[in-house]
């Protein structure tokens, strides 16, 4: 007796092999639902430069971005009715050669980003501005895509 | 440079600066990049700190550090709600330790477009002196 129960063999093991693959599955879903849960509760980013930030009010939908250094003639912005794309590119202007450079960390280059909008916007009345290395595009909504009171009449 | 040379910028998120001491005003505070370079005559550095005002920004040398601050007002109007945020907005803070002796006096600060070009020219060094030894 005491020698059966030091090999203890779960009786299930063998009554389905397949049970404790099953069982497996459902741990790793489990694992990547919690996972995924996780990362729509944060907020993440889509990992594309420029990292943009967008918010609306009643009237407009408005995206920010950082481009320090950047002027509108380096920017190319346009507008459908349901998305925004801004490209451009970032260019550093090089130092006289003889200098001894400690850190470079600002970096340059070219970039391309595009958004879809969440409702439909007006893209002849979109406004773009940049201002202290950021940008702001504001895009009006579409009269449609706008809340409404509704009276009882 | 050509435009076969041009990479592609990649997405950054923002370095927040960790600090030993409690921070006693509110919101993040991140480290902004930068570029520094020395000629014989001066250091000069370059940092991004998109969204700062001049009036807003701040520099101090005392002895051999230099501390840069810079604070950044929200820009979402009072009516506005977030639908997706990529990065934060907050101060920017950063200390570096110069090992020149920089004039004071001619320190050149500009802050342009979100980038910040701050010239610190050098003390002249005095040509050093040479001693003769005359024999006794």
């Amino acid at each position: 007796m005491i020698v059966r129960r030091m090999f203890n063999t779960p009786a299930w093991g063998w009554r389905s092999p397949f049970g404790e693959l099953e069982r497996m599955k459902n741990q790793v879903d489990r694992l990547f639902e919690g996972y995924h849960k996780g990362l729509s509760g944060r907020q993440q980013s889509a990992g594309v430069f420029p990292l943009i930030n967008v918010s609306e009010d009643k009237d407009a939908y408005r995206v920010r971005t950082e481009l320090p250094g950047m002027k509108a003639d380096d920017l190319d912005i346009s507008a459908t009715a349901d998305s925004l794309a801004i490209s451009g590119e970032r260019k550093i202007a090089p130092e006289d050669e003889e200098v001894k450079y400690h850190r470079r960390e600002r970096e340059s280059g070219k970039f391309s980003r595009m958004i879809k909008l969440s409702g439909q916007i007006d893209p002849s009345k979109v406004e773009a501005g940049i201002a202290d290395g950021i940008l702001t595009v504001v895009l009006p909504k579409s009269e449609s895509a706008k809340p409404r009171q509704i009276k009882i009449g | 440079m050509t435009d076969s040379e041009t990479k592609d910028l990649q997405a950054k998120e923002k370095e927040e600066v960790v600090s030993p001491a409690e921070q006693t005003k509110q919101g993040p505070t991140f480290v902004p990049v930068a570029d520094i370079f020395e000629t014989e005559s001066a250091i000069t550095l370059l940092a991004d700190m998109p969204g700062v005002k001049s009036e807003n920004f701040d520099i101090d040398l005392r002895e051999d550090t230099l501390t840069l601050t810079g604070e950044v007002l929200p820009p979402e109007g009072p009516g506005e709600t977030d639908i997706f945020r990529e990065y934060q907005t907050g101060r920017y803070y950063r200390q570096f330790t110069l090992s020149d002796v920089i004039d004071q006096s001619k320190i050149d600060a500009k802050l342009n477009d979100g980038v910040l070009r701050l010239t610190l020219p050098k003390v002249e060094k005095t040509a050093p002196r040479k001693i003769t030894i005359t024999a006794g």
